[in-house]
């Protein structure tokens, strides 16, 4: 049987038609339609829904080893960070003369600590290419020594849970210190530009903007191409029974950790999209609750949709600027009864709500993840 | 000399009052002068006397209470009570003006002086602790000047303890001094060896340094290793207490957790949330009852802290964890969005900022014993910790209900078929468990802050204890907790607090790959999980 390569669904098209569209009208709202417009979109919105997607890929992300994976990482705000932070140094050796202490080579903060030379992990962050490589080899190779220890002890469950957990923890505290060399408490901020452009123009955000929307849509694709392979129905397999995947003779410890890597590295990417239009990559973006609440994202859109994930991070991130705005204390009531209702009520997020108006007419035969569903239930 | 003298006879006529002409009148006289280097003299004078109320005189100059009337020459001491003493004739003075008077003027140099000559003074004393302390205060000073009081009273002191500390004292201004012979030094620096602590092993390093004197020179740098290897070990012993204590607090944090993890295998989010709750109930507690109570405050608290985190864990249990029976990540999820309302609800009933939990008389305070600092309130929660595990330990081998919890815990279908009601139990251990949380939120009432935020930094030392322990058995998360709690504080001093964490969550992620389920794990078939 000959399938399309994506076999993409209805919500799949759309969601590619309004990334992509996104990219291609953003700039055109925020640079070209005049401000007095009804359709212009201000500075502040093009950074903020910038700011939205990069939380949506990392949430797709997420979804790729937890929804289709069965791998429920507490520590994927880690992934995002060290990203992140590659890119913060990109744009902190770009400041150059331009800092407080207008030293050429060395950043602020390491005159402030009287350092006298570039610590070497900074080494050839001055240059795009090496630092964009460094975005998504940092968190991948991360991810690939963790789950290649984790994966193959077969540590499963709340224990790998809690170990990423304990991983983003360990680089928080570390990232705090002043003498690990990556800023300290305040981070790495006041950047000036970026590839020459000033990153606090409207014409760069825009840029930035039309960018992550593309990689969104790009993180869809590549996710999407993963689940539907014959390579994802293995992982789908591994999530929903584990023991009989191994026990069938596939090295499981090999999916696992491919697909954790691939996640890992798109987490990665996010932080470096997320960096630039923030303007700041500080420690507390290691903090888990950061990590716990990019699963309450994808829980909330649907886990094991890929696009639900994607809504969902923007829709409770929408809902965090509106309350926090609006009634700032009653924010954690909302997002802890999210956490709580979702899990009770939504286990299929709003994706399954669309999908179930859909389907109420078809009956649907039961998926392999209600069967084991019901076995762990009996257990 | 003269001077003085005059000055005294100017001041006896002047106030008109019976006195003798004696040591006591020249040294206060010294004071009218209200010059430093005249008050200096004084000081040193009035001390030599021995007089009984000396030490109040001086005291009373040292916190600028001494007062003068230069025109009269009256010299007056005003008491912490506001009354006016006459220094000389020790009557009160009434219906005098204290705005009359000038405050004898003192500088730090005089301050040590004071300090020094009251030290000497109370070597005397009739009560041995203030004798002690004050030959305390001599060592320190090494005033040279004390010596005669300090053998003088040696001579005829016969409390054991005062004796040690009067002749290191003693050997503290000889040992320094070089116009004493080689051999009284010599035997100073071995006293000095005896006591073996910081200050001794300063006094030794200098004197290796300064001294010309071979032997003394010789002695001094092997009293000086002698000290330091003694310190070494008193170091590490200081560290392992501190490892105890803190390992005590973090058992009581893990336990319960270690609990429900291991009867109902969910991960509980909110455990911390208990914790803090017992906190807050503590709080609530001492501002409910009378001041009068308050020593008693912490014994209804206990109780009462077990009863709100029990019950509120119930309520979790039946509201939340049992609808998600078979889904532990999810479960995850949802305890998380379970504490982060608990937190949210105490932050607006009791507000953000920290809440005062007092301490009572009992917890209070520090004992210094053989050189090692063991703080009471600390003591008391290591005993509260070694109590709660004794009494978990009693209820889970003991009791009709922990029999069918381990029953549950090692499997649980087979327990629902020998009759078990595994819902029932499920209830129950979460209680218990919430319920020892709260008593944890107790103990760390008293050397934490009470916030919101408390049991968040908690939560996470607390799944590292139960990670490395397993939930085999108590046993185990006694273990994880010592080895965490005794290695963090091991480590705090060699390589600092934030990178020894740093190294044991490392430690713990990579044990996980060796020991998946803990060092305690279950065995069987409950394992494939």
């Amino acid at each position: 049987m000959k399938t399309p390569l994506l076999r993409l669904d209805r919500l799949g098209v759309a969601f590619l038609v309004i990334t992509i569209g996104a990219a291609a009208l953003g700039p055109i709202l925020a640079l070209v339609v005049p401000r007095e417009s009804a359709f212009a979109m201000p500075p502040y919105v093009v950074a903020l829904l910038g700011k939205y997607m990069c939380y949506a890929i990392l949430a797709l992300a997420l979804d790729l080893v937890w929804g289709y994976c069965g791998i429920l990482s507490l520590g994927h705000g880690a992934f995002f960070a060290l990203g992140g932070y590659a890119m913060g140094m990109y744009l902190m050796r770009q400041i150059g003369a331009r800092g407080v202490y207008a030293n050429p080579i060395l950043p602020d903060f390491m005159v402030f600590l009287n350092w006298k030379e570039l610590p070497v992990a900074w080494w050839g962050f001055h240059s795009f290419a090496y630092a964009s490589l460094m975005v998504m080899l940092v968190p991948g190779v991360l991810a690939f020594a963790f789950g290649w220890f984790a994966f193959r002890s077969r540590v499963t469950g709340v224990y790998l849970s809690i170990i990423t957990q304990a991983l983003t923890y360990a680089l928080k505290l570390a990232f705090f210190r002043n003498d690990f060399g990556f800023g300290g408490n305040n981070g790495l901020t006041d950047f000036k530009d970026v590839l020459g452009f000033n990153v606090q123009s409207d014409a760069t955000r825009a840029a930035l903007f039309s960018l992550t929307a593309l990689t969104l849509a790009l993180s869809y694709i590549i996710g999407r191409a993963i689940v539907v392979s014959k390579y994802g129905k293995a992982v789908i397999a591994i999530r929903d029974a584990e023991s009989r995947v191994r026990f069938i003779g596939y090295r499981v410890e090999n999916y696992k950790l491919f697909v954790f890597v691939v996640s890992a590295v798109m987490a990665g990417v996010a932080g470096a999209l997320y960096v630039p239009q923030v303007g700041i990559i500080n420690p507390s973006e290691f903090d888990p609750a950061n990590s716990i609440e990019a699963v309450i994202w994808v829980a909330v859109g649907g886990r094991g949709t890929l696009v639900g994930a994607a809504l969902g991070a923007v829709a409770v991130n929408f809902a965090k600027t509106y309350f926090t705005g609006a009634f700032p204390e009653y924010w954690l009531y909302a997002l802890g009864g999210l956490f709580v209702l979702v899990t009770l009520f939504l286990p299929k997020g709003l994706v399954g709500l669309l999908n179930l108006r859909r389907r109420a007419a078809e009956p649907t035969p039961p998926s392999t993840a209600s069967l084991a569903q019901q076995e762990e239930g009996a257990r | 000399m003269t001077l003085a003298r005059l000055v005294a006879a100017f001041f006896f006529v002047c106030c008109a009052t019976v006195a003798r002409a004696d040591a006591v009148d020249d040294a206060l006289a010294k004071f009218l002068d209200n010059r430093f280097a005249s008050t200096e003299q004084g000081v040193s004078q009035l001390a030599a006397t021995g007089a009984a109320n000396a030490p109040a005189i001086l005291d009373a100059l040292g916190d600028n209470r001494l007062l003068i009337d230069p025109v009269d020459h009256l010299i007056v001491y005003q008491t912490s009570g506001g009354d006016l003493i006459n220094a000389k004739t020790g009557e009160k003075l009434a219906g005098v003006d204290v705005d009359s008077f000038k405050k004898v003027r003192v500088n730090n140099a005089l301050r040590n002086a004071i300090a020094a000559a009251v030290g000497a003074l109370t070597l005397a004393s009739p009560d041995a602790q203030k004798r002690a302390s004050a030959a305390e205060a001599v060592f320190k000073s090494r005033d040279a000047g004390a010596l005669t009081a300090l053998d003088a009273q040696l001579s005829r002191e016969s409390n054991p303890q005062v004796a040690e500390a009067l002749r290191q004292a003693r050997a503290a201004i000889v040992v320094l001094d070089p116009k004493m012979s080689s051999a009284d030094r010599v035997a100073a620096v071995t006293t000095l060896r005896v006591r073996g602590d910081q200050d001794a092993q300063s006094l030794i390093d200098e004197v290796a340094a300064k001294s010309d004197d071979s032997a003394v020179k010789t002695a001094a740098l092997n009293a000086g290793a002698a000290i330091k290897a003694h310190l070494a070990w008193l170091n590490v012993l200081q560290n392992l207490i501190y490892g105890v204590s803190a390992a005590s607090v973090l058992l009581l944090a893990a336990i319960g957790l270690a609990i429900t993890f291991g009867v109902m295998g969910v991960i509980n989010m909110a455990h911390g949330e208990m914790v803090m709750l017992g906190a807050y109930t503590t709080f609530v507690v001492q501002s409910a009852l009378p001041p009068s109570f308050l020593q008693w405050s912490l014994a209804v608290a206990l109780p009462l802290a077990f009863l709100v985190s029990a019950i509120v864990g119930v309520a979790i249990e039946r509201l939340v964890i049992r609808c998600l029976y078979g889904r532990p990540l999810e479960t995850l999820l949802a305890t998380w969005g379970v504490s982060l309302i608990l937190q949210q609800a105490v932050r607006s009933l009791f507000g953000a900022n920290n809440r005062q939990v007092v301490a009572p008389n009992f917890m209070s305070g520090s004992y210094d014993w053989a050189g090692l600092q063991i703080t009471t309130g600390r003591l008391w929660i290591v005993a509260l910790a070694i109590l709660v595990f004794a009494a978990l330990q009693l209820a889970l081998r003991a009791t009709s209900f922990g029999l069918r919890m381990r029953a549950v815990t090692q499997n649980r279908r087979m327990a629902a078929a020998m009759g078990i009601s595994t819902g029932r139990i499920d209830m129950l251990a979460f209680a218990l468990g919430s319920g020892v949380a709260g008593v944890a939120g107790v103990a760390l009432s008293q050397i934490d802050n009470v916030s919101p935020n408390l049991g968040q930094g908690y939560i996470i030392d607390s799944f590292m204890v139960v990670v490395l322990g397993g939930v085999g058995n108590l046993w185990g998360t006694l273990l994880g907790a010592t080895v965490l709690g005794v290695a963090n504080k091991l480590l705090e001093p060699v390589i600092g607090a934030v990178l020894g964490k740093i190294l044991l969550l490392v430690f713990i992620i990579l044990f996980i790959q060796k020991r998946p389920r803990g060092l305690f794990a279950l065995k069987g078939r409950a394992v494939e999980a």
